[in-house]
């Protein structure tokens, strides 16, 4: 028997949870003595008020998407792979080498390459942790965090000694060939005769991550791997009773998570840098965590969740640039959002199915 | 602060008037009436579900009923919290123990009921006091033993002097038997006894119609969350409280025509396995078991049946090293790596110990549990992805063949009852039609409906000629569904019989580890039985 309907389950319980999280956010900008219907208003004018905010918004959103679903491949065998940050930043890496190794004649020759680069990068980043967990019992959380330092470190490197241009003072790859540049969603616009978005860095990427999260409901809930990752993740002893084998789950699942989060930077790197920097991924990797627990694993749910946090980003962004709120502020309301979406699920879960046990029963 | 409520002379120690519990739309107490006179032993059976749980759950303080009224010694009293039934007299032995492994006995039974910040007093106190209970209700323990080294019977015994250093007067054991000998626990029923004689109430909670004959002096049976029936023992009949339970007429014993044994399916020979941790749990293991027959292995668990059955299954434990001959049809098995899938392909259906893990996804639909370890086979597939129709069809075709309730495949498995959970994995391992049919614990926590039902199907399978290798810790099941039996005692087989020649007594030595002419009393080692390393 489920304890209350499914909307109640999905859509109801974040958005209470957002609204706790905004109220608390409310009174926290009320203390240090601005107006949080004034501060609302930028973030939602800055985010979403204009086709410009709206190519920021969706710009962060894309890259949320990918981090988000590789955290919820991961979820669903049971491993929580907090790795995205690094395994994105070698998707980078990839990226950049496949863009620099070939003179791209067109961007739709590059982009399936170097989606090829980023994930296999980000795929391969994630594969030691994946082993170590599978074989030594090395606790993925542990393993992959570590190897977020070590990608950082790895990166500043290779920018640094091998990849910097002859000459160049900054830590950073040269640009990748015009002809590789990914087409702008603003360009998009334009030629079905459209003003979008002018000068931001949303691209044809997001439309990637979209069909990202309908390949992964397909993998997840209708393919027979996706079949045996669930059922790993819910029980290793059954999986092993029904004879699927769990270095084998958990190495492809790891796999595929860190191909996933490598798969940003095609967002990131060569949609928006169009070179490699050093911390291209920005915190994104640890974002998806976040978008993934209010998205409850689900790809849509990681759709509406990478949404919401773009537009707290860009939102957060305009607030800074048009107020006197701290830059800072904005990381605690994000902070307040995780909090309340994720920790405190059950906070409001449990008396809304109370809620919902009681209705029924007075109704029966 | 509840005080102990005055005992009313005459009083029953427990009564309980109208008491109703809802979960949601689950009515799982309705309007139950029980009384309970001092100095009884007063058994509640029931089919899983019934309520007896939440039954004892309420009396113990999990729960707070929606109505009705408790009577503790005449008086009445709310019940808030395990505290305070402790403090009212009550004692609970759960079905799982609730000690701490790597602490002694002593410190196991002061904890939570230390005197002060300071242990030493409390321990000198307990000691005393375990040394008093222990003559008197043939309660010995070693109150310096780890409980990690104590058989599960010893285990169960500090869990009883937990309650009565508690000062308890009335002690509820929820299936206490579920885990001993029978020498243990015919133990175990001479301390209830014991208990009883001097004044102490007792309330056994069992499926077992043999032990509520055995042992009770009261019964009450549970139907739906209702108490259906309050008798004297004396004057009912197992077949007459398995009708109250069911509530209708129920077999207790499956009918079945003699065996016709034909060509060997498997053999085992000298099989021996040394776990991860160098435990050998296997110690030269042979068998045969033939088309059309069933193999039934009695044994206390925990006495290398679990491995057993994971080898034959196709995934040995992690780590561990095996030895010896496993032939399925006269081909060689191999004895590495873990492939139950491929042991699956060669004709081996496997319904497991546990079906809760190892059986079920609980959290997966019934139409997916249907297709777990077949998931992939041909039939199920659509290209790259799964056949989801295909599985749903298969999956609502074994839910009618089997009568599983509700019928609904769509429901999560753990939305299920205990008995339609297995029906669902004797379901689609039965008809998959194997040649060899692996079975654990076939009706642990089933009802007696579903039990009858799943003894047909296993009987109508070894009837098509297919050989059964059956492994239950209750002797009753053993008895009733085997052609041959095999008891296993510590990694070996101490011996085999046929169902008619053997006798409880006979099986029940051998399951202790001592041929047959000792005294069973003897059979137990002192502290360090074969369950307690497990």
């Amino acid at each position: 028997m489920e304890r209350m309907p499914k909307w109640a389950d999905v859509i109801l319980t974040p958005l209470i949870s957002l609204v706790l999280a905004f109220a608390i956010s409310a009174l926290v900008i009320l203390a240090i003595g601005e107006s949080p219907t004034e501060a609302l208003k930028v973030m939602v004018e800055g985010a979403l008020g204009s086709s410009y905010g709206w190519g920021f918004t969706l710009y962060y959103a894309t890259n949320f998407i990918f981090t988000g679903l590789a955290v919820t491949v991961a979820y669903h065998a049971g491993l929580f792979n907090i790795g995205g940050e690094g395994q994105a930043a070698m998707g980078g890496l990839g990226v950049a080498l496949v863009l620099l190794a070939v003179p791209w004649p067109h961007w739709a020759l590059a982009l399936p390459a170097a989606m090829v680069g980023a994930a296999v990068f980000g795929a391969l980043w994630a594969l030691i942790p994946a082993w170590l967990q599978a074989k030594r019992g090395s606790h993925i959380v542990i393993t992959t965090i570590m190897f977020n330092f070590i990608a950082a470190a790895l990166l500043n490197y290779v920018l640094v000694n091998l990849l910097r241009p002859v000459g160049s003072m900054d830590p950073a790859s040269a640009r990748f060939p015009e002809a590789a540049h990914l087409p702008k969603l603003t360009d998009m616009a334009l030629a079905f005769g459209m003003q979008w978005g002018k000068n931001t860095p949303a691209n044809v990427t997001f439309f990637v991550a979209v069909i990202a999260c309908l390949l992964v409901w397909l993998l997840i809930w209708r393919s027979r791997l996706g079949y045996e990752i669930r059922a790993f993740g819910k029980s290793e002893r059954g999986a092993v009773y029904a004879g699927i084998s769990p270095v084998r789950i958990t190495v492809i699942a790891m796999l595929i998570s860190g191909a996933l989060a490598g798969l940003m930077a095609i967002n990131n790197v060569m949609g928006e840098a169009e070179r490699l920097v050093l911390n291209a991924v920005e915190g994104a990797g640890f974002i998806g965590i976040a978008v993934a627990l209010m998205g409850r694993n689900h790809p849509f749910g990681v759709l509406l969740a990478a949404l919401l946090f773009g537009f707290l980003y860009q939102g957060g962004g305009e607030l800074a640039l048009w107020t006197s709120v701290p830059r800072e502020l904005i990381v605690v309301i994000q902070a307040l959002v995780i909090l309340f979406t994720g920790a405190l699920d059950n906070m409001v879960r449990m008396p809304l199915e109370r809620i919902f046990m009681a209705l029924r029963k007075g109704r029966a | 602060m509840t005080a102990r409520p005055e005992a009313v002379n005459g009083a029953p120690a427990i009564e309980l008037r109208g008491i109703s519990k809802a979960f949601g739309p689950v009515q799982a107490n309705k309007n139950i009436d029980l009384i309970v006179p001092r100095g009884t032993i007063h058994g509640i059976i029931g089919e899983n579900g019934a309520g007896k749980s939440t039954l004892m759950s309420i009396l113990y303080g999990f729960y707070r009923p929606d109505a009705g009224e408790i009577l503790i010694g005449g008086g009445p009293i709310t019940i808030h919290d395990s505290q305070t039934a402790i403090r009212a007299g009550i004692g609970m032995v759960f079905q799982h123990f609730k000690l701490v492994q790597n602490f002694t006995v002593l410190e196991n039974v002061i904890l939570g009921a230390e005197d002060g910040r300071l242990l030493r007093p409390s321990l000198a106190r307990a000691r005393g006091e375990l040394k008093r209970l222990a003559s008197e209700y043939e309660l010995q323990v070693d109150p310096d033993a780890m409980i990690e080294d104590l058989s599960v019977g010893h285990q169960q015994r500090v869990e009883i002097l937990k309650a009565l250093y508690r000062q308890a007067d009335i002690l509820i054991l929820d299936e206490p038997t579920g885990v001993l000998t029978p020498a243990e626990a015919d133990h175990l029923f001479r301390i209830l006894r014991g208990l009883r004689d001097e004044g102490k109430t007792i309330i056994l909670i069992t499926h077992k119609l043999r032990e509520i004959m055995e042992i009770t002096d009261n019964v009450s049976v549970m139907r739906r969350g209702e108490m259906v029936a309050s008798v004297k023992t004396s004057e009912t009949s197992p077949s007459q409280l398995a009708e109250l339970m069911v509530g209708r007429k129920v077999l207790l014993r499956v009918e079945k025509a003699p065996a016709t044994p034909g060509a060997p399916v498997l053999e085992v020979r000298g099989l021996r396995m040394v776990d991860a941790a160098g435990v050998e749990r296997l110690r030269g293991i042979d068998l045969d078991i033939r088309a059309g027959e069933v193999l039934g292995i009695a044994g206390v668990a925990g006495n290398g049946q679990s491995q057993l059955l994971e080898i034959l299954g196709g995934y040995p434990e992690k780590g561990a090293r095996l030895e010896g001959e496993i032939r399925l049809k006269g081909a060689a098995l191999p004895l590495t790596g873990s492939d139950a899938r491929a042991r699956r392909e060669a004709g081996v259906g496997h319904v497991p110990e546990d079906r809760q893990v190892e059986g079920l996804i609980m959290d997966f639909s019934a139409w997916e549990n249907v297709a777990f370890g077949y998931h992939d086979a041909p039939e199920f597939q659509n290209g790259w992805l799964m056949n989801q129709a295909a599985i749903r069809a298969d999956a609502s075709a074994k839910i009618e063949r089997f009568d599983v309730r509700p019928p609904n495949p769509e429901l999560a498995a753990k939305n299920f009852s205990g008995g339609n959970q297995q029906k669902i994995v004797v379901a689609r391992e039965v008809e998959r039609n194997p040649d060899l049919l692996l079975i654990g614990q076939p009706t642990r926590g089933v009802d007696i409906g579903a039990i009858e039902f799943i003894h047909k199907r296993i009987i109508a399978l070894r009837d098509a000629g297919k050989a059964v290798l059956l492994v239950s810790v209750e002797l009753d099941e053993i008895l009733a569904l085997s052609d041959r039996i095999a008891v296993m005692f510590d990694g070996r087989i101490m011996g085999e019989r046929l169902p008619d020649q053997a006798t409880t007594a006979d099986l029940g030595c051998l399951m202790a580890g001592v041929e047959p002419g000792t005294p069973p009393e003897q059979a137990i080692p002192p502290a360090m039985g074969p369950a307690g390393v497990a």
